[in-house]
C-alpha cells in the first residue's frame, strides 16, 4: 500500500485551464473537479468503465485518435480538448442516433424532466432528427412487482448491468444478442419478475440514465432518480485523499 | 487455476450429457471455457435449450444472464431445434458477386423460409455464412455438410425438391 | 528431441522420398476436396495398384496448389506438370495420366507449370503448400521443419530471435500492419512470468481464405512460428483461435498438435531445453468483430466478444490480464524462414516499407481464381491481368476490393499502383487480410457498398453507439438510395455520419466500417447520383431498377428527410 504522500501531482491543460490531476486520476475525474462537465452517458461513478457511449472522447494533442477521457489517465504535461466543434458534432450526432435507434418520445415517459438523455439533448441543442427512425422493435416488461422495464427507451448503456454485478452481486442483468438486436436482459431472458436472481434492491433503476427502468405507478414526469449509494461512494472519496 | 468439485446432477440419463460434463471436466469447471462448453452441447444436441444453459451455467458457476448473453452473441449457437437438413448458403464477397443473392432467393421463393429459419414442415434450416472459404468455387452452399460448388438455382430447387418430398 | 535426432528424421524422409522418383501430388484442401478430389486420389492409388506401379510412383495427398478454380488439381513430378478439373467421374482421364507418366502430358487436362499464374509467384508462406502432406509431420520435417525452432533453442537467446524479427522488417498480415518485431519485443520485456502466445485464425473477411489454406495445407509451419514466438516473448502457453467454419483446419491443427508433442518439438523440455510450451486450439463461433485483438480475448476467456478500449495493449495486459503476443497465421508462417534463412533476406524482398510477400485470395472477375503469394509492392494490374489472367470476355474491369468490409474499391485508374501497405492507404483501401475481389462492369457499387455495410452492420456487436446505431443508418441510407428512393443530400449524410463513425468508434471493426462507402462515395459518384436522379441502376443489380422510374415509397419511411422535432 503506497503512502499517500507518494501521491504524484500532475499538471495538464484542459481547454487551456492548467488543473492538476493524482496519480490515478483519468480525464474525465479531473475535467469535473474543475467543473468542466464533459458529457457522458455510460459513465457512473462507482462503477467500471465501458467506453462505450463515446460522448467523452476529447482530443489529446499528439495524438491523431480522440479519447475517451473516462478511461485515459491524466499525464504529466497533457494538453486535452474538451470542446471543439469537430467533437460537438460528433456528440450531437451521437445523440441524435439514440433518439433515432428506439422509441424516445419525452412527452409519454415517466422520466421526462429528470432524464439524461433529454437533458443533453437539450445542452447540445438536438432538437431535432434529421435521420430516419429506425423504430427498432422492443418490449415492455411490468412483471416485476415493483418495477417496469421499458427498452423501448433503453440506450444499452450497460449501467444496470454493471451495478448489478458489480455492487449488488446479483448478476441479474444480462446483454443478449449484438449490434442493432442486443438488448438487455434478466437472466436467461425470462421475464423480470420470475427471475430468481433479482434480490429486488432496485439499484438498476437508480442508476437508470433515461426512462427504461422505473418504478411503477408513475405518471409522466413523476419518476426522480435517488442518491446513488453516497455512503459508499463518499467512502471512495475519503480513501484517495 | 482452482479446481471445484462440482456436485451438479445432470439433467437427465440421456448419454450425451455425459459428452457435456466431460468436456467442463477436461477444462476443470473453468468458467473460462464456455464457449467449448457451448460447443459441445451444440455438437451433442443440435442446439442449446433452457435445460442445458442452465445446467451449464451452474455446473460453470456463471450467472444465467452471462451463459444467455454469450449464447446469444455468436451465430454459430442456436437456440432452437435444427430443421432435418440444413443448407448453409455462402455469402461471402466472392460468393455475392458471383450471384449468391439469386440463391437466397429461389429458397425463399420454394420453401418460404429466409436465413435462419427452418421450414414448418421441420425439414430444412437455412443458414446464411458469412464467407465458408470456398471463394473460388463461388458461389457455394453447404448441403448437410457438404460443400457444393458454383450453384445455380436449378441445384438449389432440386435439392430442395429431393429434401421437401422425402417423408422419411 | 534434440537437435541430431530431428536432422536424422529428416534425412531418412528425404531418403524414402527419393526412392519414388514418381509422384501424384493431390490437392486435398478444402476447395479441390468439395470437388471430390479424395475419390480421384482414391482411383489413382487403385491405378498404380493395379498397374504394378506402386514402387515407382506414389499418389499422395497434399495442400492447396493456388489454382482453386480448375480444381480438383494434381500435379506430376518430376515434369511439375499440372492437371486440371480432374474427375472422379472420368476414370478414362485418370487412366491415360497413369499411363503416361514417364511421358508427355494428356494435353486437354494439363497446365503448364510456366503459366504466369504460377510462374509470377515467389513462395515463402506457402513454399510447402502442395508439396507436403499436412497430416504428416515427416513431410514437414523433411522440408527444413522445425529446423529454425531447434537452432533457436539450441544457439540463440530470446532477445537475439526478436532482432531478427526486427530485421527482417515483417509486418503483420492481419490487416494493420504493425511492425511484427516490435510487437514481439513490447511483450518480451512486458512485466509479469505469465505470457501468452495467440493465433488469430478466426479469418473473417468474406472472400478471404488465405489462412483457412495454410492451415489446411502447412499447419506445422504455423505451430512452429507459434513456438519460436513463445521462446522470444517467454510464453508457456498458447491458443489457436479458429473459426469453427473450417472444420478441416481445424482437423489438421489437432493432427499437427499431438504430432509435435509426440516428437517433443511442443510441451515441457522442447528440443531438450528448459522451454516449454503447450498450445491449446480455441473455436470461434461466428463472430466477426472477434477478429479484433481484444475481442478475441474476450472470447478466448469464454466471454462475449466485445472490443474494450485500448490501452492498455494486450502486449501489457492481454488475455487474463497477462502480456500477451497476438499475430494471425500468416505473419507466424512467414518466422520460420525468416529464422532458416535470415531476416537480411527477407528484407530484401519487397518494397522499402513492406517487406516480403503478401498472400492472397484472388477472387470475383478474373479467369484464374484461386490462391497466390506474391512480392509485396506488385502491381494491381499484374496481380489482375497476368497472374489473374483479366477478365471474363465481353466484360470490363471496373474495380478491385481488398480489405474485406474494412477497405475500398479501388478503381481502374490505379491500376498500375503498387500493392503495399502505405499505397493502398493512400487511396482509401487497406492491405487487411488479403482478400482481393476482382468486379467487372456488370457490378454496381452502390450494391457493393451496401453488401459491406449489410455486413458490418449485422456483424457490430452492438457496444458503441456509433457503431451499433451509425452502421444499421448507413445501410439504412444506402438502402433507400438503392430503391430508388434517395435524394442528393442523402449523400452528405453518408458522408458526415461515416466520418462521425470512423473517428469515434470505439474499435477497428466501427472504425474502417464506412471505408467501403466512402471509397465508392469518392471513386463512383455518378453511380449514386444515378439512382438518386435517374432512380434506376444501370447495372440491374439494384431493386429500383425492378420498378418503373417513378418509385413508391416504402412503407413506414419517412416521406421526407427534413426535421422532426423531438417532443419533450
Amino acid at each position: 500500500m503506497p503512502e499517500r504522500n507518494q501521491y504524484q501531482v500532475k499538471t495538464l491543460t484542459i481547454d487551456g485551464r492548467e488543473v492538476c490531476a493524482a496519480e490515478d486520476q483519468t480525464i474525465l475525474e479531473v475535467a469535473r473537479e474543475n467543473g468542466i462537465d464533459i458529457p457522458t452517458l455510460c459513465h457512473f461513478d462507482g462503477l467500471s468503465e465501458i467506453s462505450a457511449c463515446r460522448l467523452c472522447l476529447v482530443e489529446v494533442k499528439g495524438n491523431n485518435k480522440l479519447l475517451p477521457a473516462c478511461t485515459t489517465q491524466a499525464q504529466e504535461g497533457m494538453e486535452v480538448t474538451a470542446f471543439s466543434p469537430e467533437l460537438m458534432e460528433y456528440r450531437r450526432l451521437i445523440v441524435e442516433l439514440l433518439f433515432t435507434e428506439r422509441n424516445h418520445v419525452c412527452a409519454a415517459c415517466v422520466s421526462s424532466g429528470h432524464c439524461e438523455l433529454q437533458a443533453l439533448a437539450q445542452r447540445l441543442g438536438v432538437s431535432h432528427v434529421t435521420l430516419p427512425y429506425l423504430h427498432v422493435k422492443c418490449s415492455v416488461d411490468g412483471s416485476h412487482r415493483r418495477f417496469v422495464a421499458d427498452h423501448n427507451r433503453c440506450i444499452l448503456c450497460a449501467r444496470c448491468l454493471r451495478v448489478c454485478g458489480e455492487v449488488e452481486g446479483a448478476h441479474t442483468w444480462g446483454i443478449t444478442g449484438r449490434g442493432i438486436n442486443a438488448r438487455m436482459i434478466t437472466d436467461l431472458g425470462d421475464r423480470w419478475g420470475d427471475s430468481d436472481s433479482c434480490t429486488n434492491c432496485g439499484k438498476c433503476v437508480t442508476v437508470c440514465p433515461v426512462g427504461a427502468l422505473v418504478e411503477k405507478g408513475k405518471a409522466v414526469s413523476e419518476m426522480t432518480k435517488s442518491n446513488f449509494l453516497p455512503y459508499l461512494l463518499q467512502m471512495r472519496r475519503e480513501a484517495r485523499q | 487455476m482452482q479446481a471445484y468439485p462440482v456436485s451438479v446432477p445432470l439433467p437427465s440419463d440421456d448419454k450425451r450429457w455425459k459428452l457435456v460434463a466431460a468436456t467442463m471436466r477436461r477444462h476443470n469447471y473453468n468458467a473460462t471455457a464456455l464457449i467449448e462448453v457451448l460447443h459441445t452441447v451444440q455438437e451433442s444436441f443440435g442446439y442449446l435449450d433452457d435445460v442445458a444453459l442452465r445446467f451449464v451455467a451452474s455446473s460453470l458457476r456463471l450467472p444465467m444472464s452471462t451463459v444467455f448473453g454469450v449464447a446469444t452473441f455468436y451465430h454459430f449457437f442456436s437456440l432452437k431445434p435444427p430443421g432435418e437438413h440444413t443448407c448453409v448458403v455462402c455469402m461471402g464477397t466472392g460468393c455475392y458477386v458471383k450471384g449468391a443473392a439469386r440463391l437466397m432467393q429461389t429458397i425463399e421463393e420454394i420453401a418460404g423460409v429466409k436465413a435462419g429459419q427452418t421450414t414448418a414442415d421441420g425439414k430444412v434450416s437455412v443458414v446464411a455464412a458469412r464467407c465458408i472459404g470456398a471463394c473460388s468455387l463461388s458461389p457455394a452452399v453447404v448441403f448437410d455438410g457438404e460443400v457444393i460448388p458454383r450453384v445455380q438455382p436449378a441445384t438449389i430447387r432440386d435439392q430442395f425438391r429431393r429434401w421437401m418430398s422425402h417423408d422419411a | 528431441m534434440t537437435h541430431d535426432e530431428l536432422r536424422e528424421i529428416a534425412e531418412k524422409e528425404r531418403d524414402e522420398q527419393s526412392r519414388v522418383p514418381r509422384k501424384l501430388n493431390v490437392c486435398v484442401a478444402a476447395g479441390c476436396l468439395s470437388l471430390r478430389s479424395d475419390q480421384v486420389l482414391d482411383a489413382l492409388q487403385t491405378g498404380l495398384r493395379e498397374r504394378g506401379l506402386e514402387g515407382g510412383c506414389r499418389a499422395r495427398g497434399v495442400g492447396c496448389m493456388g489454382l482453386c478454380a480448375a480444381g480438383p488439381l494434381v500435379r506430376s513430378e518430376p515434369q511439375h506438370t499440372y492437371y486440371r478439373e480432374l474427375s472422379p467421374g472420368a476414370p478414362e482421364v485418370l487412366s491415360a495420366i497413369l499411363d503416361n507418366l514417364d511421358g508427355r502430358p494428356v494435353p486437354e487436362f494439363a497446365l503448364s507449370p510456366d503459366l504466369p499464374f504460377f510462374a509470377a509467384q515467389q513462395k515463402i508462406v506457402l513454399e510447402n503448400c502442395g508439396e507436403i502432406d499436412p497430416e504428416r509431420i515427416e513431410d514437414y520435417i523433411a522440408a527444413d521443419g522445425y529446423e529454425a525452432l531447434l537452432s533457436c533453442i539450441a544457439g540463440r537467446s530470446p532477445d537475439d530471435v526478436v532482432q531478427e524479427i526486427i530485421r527482417s522488417g515483417l509486418r503483420g498480415r492481419g490487416g494493420g500492419g504493425y511492425p511484427t518485431g516490435l510487437k514481439w519485443s513490447m511483450v518480451a520485456k512486458a512485466p509479469g512470468d505469465r505470457k501468452y502466445v495467440i493465433c488469430n485464425a478466426d479469418e473473417g473477411d468474406p472472400g478471404a481464405f488465405m489462412d483457412r489454406s495454410v492451415l489446411e495445407s502447412d499447419p506445422h509451419r504455423v505451430l512452429e512460428g507459434m513456438i519460436i514466438a513463445a521462446y522470444a516473448v517467454g510464453a508457456t502457453k498458447g491458443y489457436i483461435y479458429c473459426r469453427a467454419e473450417y472444420p478441416l483446419a481445424v482437423k489438421r491443427l489437432k493432427v499437427a498438435i499431438r504430432q509435435a508433442e509426440k516428437l517433443g518439438l511442443l510441451g515441457k523440455r522442447i528440443g531438450d531445453s528448459q522451454f516449454g510450451f503447450e498450445i491449446e486450439i480455441r473455436l470461434g463461433a461466428g463472430a466477426f468483430v472477434c477478429g479484433e485483438e481484444t475481442a478475441l480475448i474476450a472470447s478466448v476467456e469464454g466471454r462475449r466478444g466485445e472490443p474494450r478500449q485500448r490501452p492498455p495493449f494486450p502486449a501489457y495486459s492481454g488475455l487474463h490480464h497477462a502480456a500477451t503476443l497476438l499475430n494471425n497465421v500468416e505473419t507466424f508462417a512467414n518466422v520460420p524462414p525468416i529464422l532458416r534463412k535470415g531476416g537480411s533476406w527477407f528484407s530484401s524482398i519487397g518494397t522499402e516499407k513492406s517487406k516480403g510477400t503478401k498472400v492472397f485470395a484472388l477472387v470475383g472477375d478474373v479467369m484464374n481464381t484461386g490462391l497466390i503469394e506474391v512480392p509485396m509492392g506488385i502491381t494491381l494490374r499484374d496481380l489482375v491481368y497476368k497472374l489473374g489472367g483479366g477478365i471474363a470476355a465481353g466484360r470490363q474491369f471496373k474495380a478491385v476490393q481488398t480489405g474485406g468490409p474494412s477497405g475500398g474499391c479501388i478503381p481502374a485508374q490505379f491500376l498500375d499502383m503498387n500493392v503495399d501497405y502505405e499505397s493502398l492507404m493512400t487511396v482509401g483501401s487497406i492491405m487487411g487480410s488479403g482478400g482481393l475481389i476482382v468486379m467487372d462492369d456488370s457490378k454496381c457499387m452502390v450494391d457493393v457498398a451496401k453488401f459491406f455495410m449489410d455486413f458490418t452492420r449485422d456483424e457490430s456487436c452492438g457496444k458503441c453507439i456509433p457503431c451499433r446505431v451509425g452502421t444499421t443508418q448507413l445501410h439504412r441510407l444506402l438502402e433507400r438510395i438503392s430503391e430508388g428512393n434517395g435524394k442528393l443530400e442523402d449523400l452528405d449524410t453518408l458522408d458526415r455520419l461515416g466520418t462521425m463513425v470512423r473517428r469515434t468508434a470505439l474499435c477497428g471493426l466501427g472504425q474502417t466500417a464506412p471505408n467501403p462507402v466512402r471509397s465508392t462515395l469518392k471513386y463512383f459518384r455518378e453511380e449514386y447520383v444515378q439512382h438518386i436522379a435517374g432512380k434506376t441502376c444501370a447495372q440491374g443489380r439494384c431493386p429500383c431498377a425492378a420498378k418503373p422510374a417513378a418509385c413508391t415509397e416504402k412503407q413506414g419511411e419517412p416521406t421526407d428527410a427534413g426535421a422532426k422535432s423531438i417532443p419533450g
